[in-house]
């Protein structure tokens, strides 16, 4: 095929637009390589290059201003063996600087031409993160301000594998973009060129002037070496390949039986660290372990290793509708950080209620009656209160049984832990 | 058989599973990286795809690529990235890409509170996007629908090649719960509909009648154009202003007017009820206690429970409202979803409980909104 370039669809660049010559660049690159329309994707970013994808005869795909590089992941991902060529201005990379960086580290293999004319072309000649310091644009002063962006450093330091420079008079453009589009990796390539429209009406930019600007610059080689990688596609798909397949959720057969009927709400405050969600976890499967619905809800602050850790437990025998605590039959109260945080709750506790709780942990006066545990002198550690006072409650035949306690640890724990948790019941439900 | 134990975001990612899903990308947000861990664990080894984007721009990006390379995709997040998601959104919606959005919503405003729940993203998400039109919204109130709405979702989206929402609450999402899978009552799964091969592929065409374009992907053998500027049927930018308002309308009544399609609803009726309680997503579950408890009382009330938000099921609330002199409204928020109703049923007198403190509504409050009518 001679061209990928769509005849009914003629370019509308103005005239003198480097963009031009890198829309035939790349239709020379792409045919010489031997490629057909459906073998390719070009997605396009917002601004003159956004209007890449409708002059060629391949797929095509144009969004958002600065997240092309986006879409070509996800299309990459998912049809491996299509060639995704992405055009994006110096715009789009100001704006999706996130994702130009991230792409680099994944190495993902897509080609990215950078359409660098140093200013926003559609909307007015506005500075853009290449635009030199002290070019006249139309963003007044302010780009007098702001450093200009080198991407090719910027590229190379996040770790793509291939950043060229260029420019669209360099003879060297065409096979420059199909070496990069032949690249098995995140490929880009800057290509310096002129806006006419906008940019080269207030200041001189010449072929010869962006020539010996490139020469000017630090040399690009090493990164080829430094960055070289397995290509991000072909890296997922072997590491997912030696993963196996999730296990089915577990059913839970009723093989016990429940020694209270109704909706029945437990309450375990305690402090990171003590197991409170695990133990909020085991009373769940307890239930279930009787054919009992469950609910769980917990409350812990977001530095999981200090502070309160608060879990709140359901059970009953027909569906759970509300799955807040309104009248709790049990509390169990190992924490003062835990206890802090329902102090209302407590002093709101029922007669019919029962607290277990930790030797020397203040509550507030209720008429609940309370069972108290001295964990420390029986030689218990803090992590395993939790489960120690589980098994003081199933002793007492409330909310669960010893059986359906051992039934939820048979289902959480692995054989190792089960043991311990076994010994730490029996242990916590011999005590006097 | 047996019961099994289960968080809400567990089972949306079960649910995603079980409708076909092999894409997922999000970014982690309290109360919704339980999806994202879910998905980590069941994509990759079934030789789907589970990324995490740089942000939340990223995550729905790569879905909007992988979709229209014929991938099903979800993403999940929760208000703050809703609000990131936005313009993708409007992406999806104009340029017809079929995607599952899973809003946990917590309170907010802004970054709020990571882990407190709350229903304040209702409105948001129908509106949260430019060019105002329509999208699905489904909700879910406990686990059950976190696994079979996810499946309706993907089967919305697929149908109508939209964005379907899920609003999800952290008081659902992160509660565990038990469920019977193997009781539930599942749909059966629709994909889109392909191209004939046998005709020339018009991206966005549409013959007679037909609502919704016929899809191919990106990367097969036929030519396929995706874009987010205002197009033609050709899938070319067009400045004409009768295929503009051409393809405006049927994106806007390819769902308004489908949506008794796909109005899912649950009830209970009490006969002898003057009020007729409505609620949706983890409110539903305290007014379903309330009404019960008033079930023998003299002042008796009925409960719809609506799981389509969006768009309004207005047939569906007109007529189930239709025998009652009062409706009571109770939602996280502080009046949102209500002004729909009182849009709709303006012979009613309308009762409306809000809140948003982090906490649930409870039944007491909802009986005493019945009981003071």
């Amino acid at each position: 095929m001679d061209s990928l370039l769509n005849s009914n669809r003629p370019s509308v660049f103005c005239p003198g637009c480097s963009h031009e010559q890198v829309l035939h660049a790349l239709d020379q690159a792409l045919t010489s390589m031997g490629l057909s329309g459906e073998e390719v994707v070009i997605v396009s970013d917002i601004g003159c290059s956004g209007l890449f994808d409708t002059f060629f005869n391949t797929h095509a795909f144009h969004g958002l201003h600065g997240r092309a590089l986006t879409y070509a992941t996800g299309i990459k991902m998912a049809r491996p063996n299509l060639k995704v060529i992405v055009t994006m201005g110096d715009g789009g990379l100001g704006i999706g600087g996130a994702h130009v960086l991230s792409t680099c580290r994944r190495n993902i293999d897509l080609t990215l031409l950078v359409l660098n004319n140093f200013n926003y072309g559609m909307t007015g000649g506005q500075c853009s993160s290449t635009t030199p310091q002290d070019a006249q644009v139309g963003s007044g002063f302010l780009n007098k301000l702001e450093k200009p962006l080198d991407i090719c450093q910027v590229a190379g330091a996040a770790g793509a594998g291939y950043v060229s420079r260029t420019s669209t008079y360099d003879k060297g453009l065409v096979e420059g973009i199909k070496e990069a589009i032949a690249f098995d990796g995140f490929s880009l390539v800057d290509i310096w060129g002129i806006c006419p429209g906008r940019y080269t009406r207030r200041n001189k930019l010449t072929p010869k002037s962006i020539e010996a600007d490139l020469a000017k610059l630090p040399d690009l080689s090493d990164y080829k070496t430094r960055n070289a990688r397995t290509e991000y596609g072909r890296a997922y798909r072997q590491e997912a390949a030696k993963l196996q397949p999730a296990a089915d959720p577990v059913r839970i057969e009723a093989t016990c039986t429940s020694p209270e009927p109704g909706r029945r709400e437990v309450v375990v405050l305690g402090s990171a660290g003590q197991r409170i969600i695990t133990a909020g976890e085991l009373l769940c499967l307890a239930g279930a372990s009787a054919g009992c619905h469950a609910a769980q809800k917990s409350d812990y602050p977001i530095t999981v290793m200090r502070g309160h850790s608060v879990s709140e437990i359901i059970l009953s025998d027909t569906e759970i509708e509300y799955t807040g605590i309104e009248n709790p039959s049990v509390v169990i109260a190992l924490a003062p950080e835990g206890v802090n945080r329902r102090k209302k709750m407590l002093a709101d506790l029922s007669q019919e209620a029962l607290v277990i709780k930790a030797a020397g942990i203040e509550l507030p006066n209720s008429p609940a009656s309370v069972i108290e545990v001295d964990f420390k002198a029986e030689k218990i550690k803090p992590q395993d209160w939790a489960l120690g006072a589980l098994a003081v409650l199933a002793k007492q035949n409330k909310v669960l049984t010893l059986d359906m306690l051992k039934a939820a640890l048979k289902l959480r724990f692995r054989k190792a832990e089960y043991d311990t948790a076994i010994a730490m019941v029996e242990k916590a439900a011999a005590l006097p | 058989m047996g019961l099994t134990l289960m968080e809400g975001n567990e089972a949306i990612g079960w649910g995603a599973l079980a409708a076909g899903c092999n894409f997922f990308a999000g970014y982690p947000i309290t109360p919704a990286t339980t999806i994202y861990n879910t998905m980590l664990k069941l994509l990759p080894p079934t030789g789907g795809v589970c990324l995490q984007g740089e942000d939340e721009i990223a995550s729905i990006g790569f879905c909007l690529g992988a979709a229209m390379s014929g991938m099903k995709t979800m993403t999940a997040t929760s208000g703050p990235g809703i609000s990131l998601y936005s313009e993708q959104i409007s992406f999806a919606i104009g340029s017809e890409i079929p995607i599952v959005i899973v809003d946990v919503q917590r309170l907010g405003p802004s970054t709020g509170s990571a882990t407190k729940g709350a229903d304040g993203d209702i409105q948001f998400l129908q509106w949260g996007s430019s060019g105002g039109l329509p999208v699905i919204v489904l909700a879910p109130v406990d686990v059950k629908d976190c696994y079979v709405l996810t499946m309706q979702a993907f089967n919305l989206a697929e149908q109508y090649r939209c964005p379907v929402f899920l609003a999800a609450n952290k008081e659902v999402s992160m509660t565990r719960e038990t469920i019977d899978l193997d009781g539930l009552d599942l749909p059966l799964i629709t994909g889109r509909k392909s191209a004939d091969a046998d005709q020339p592929f018009i991206p966005f065409g549409v013959k007679g009648d037909q609502r919704v374009p016929d899809f191919l992907p990106i990367g097969g053998k036929r030519l396929v154009r995706q874009t987010s500027s205002t197009h033609g049927a050709d899938g070319y930018i067009t400045t004409d202003p009768g295929q503009i308002a051409r393809m405006q309308e049927r994106l806007d009544t390819k769902l308004k007017e489908t949506v008794p399609a796909f109005t899912y609803y649950d009830e209970y009726l009490v006969p002898g009820a003057d009020t007729l309680v409505i609620a949706y997503g983890v409110t539903a579950r305290a007014a379903m206690a309330a009404v019960k408890r008033m079930h023998q009382s003299s002042k008796k009330a009925s409960l719809l429970i609506l799981k389509t938000l969006w768009p309004v099921p207005e047939q569906l609330i007109l007529e189930k409202a239709a025998p009652y002199k009062r409706v009571v409204m109770a939602e996280m928020n502080l009046g949102q979803y209500v002004r729909e109703l009182q849009r709709l049923l303006t012979d009613k007198k309308i009762d409306f409980l809000g809140q948003m403190n982090g906490e649930l509504i409870k039944p007491g409050q909802i009986q005493e909104v019945i009981q003071n009518g």
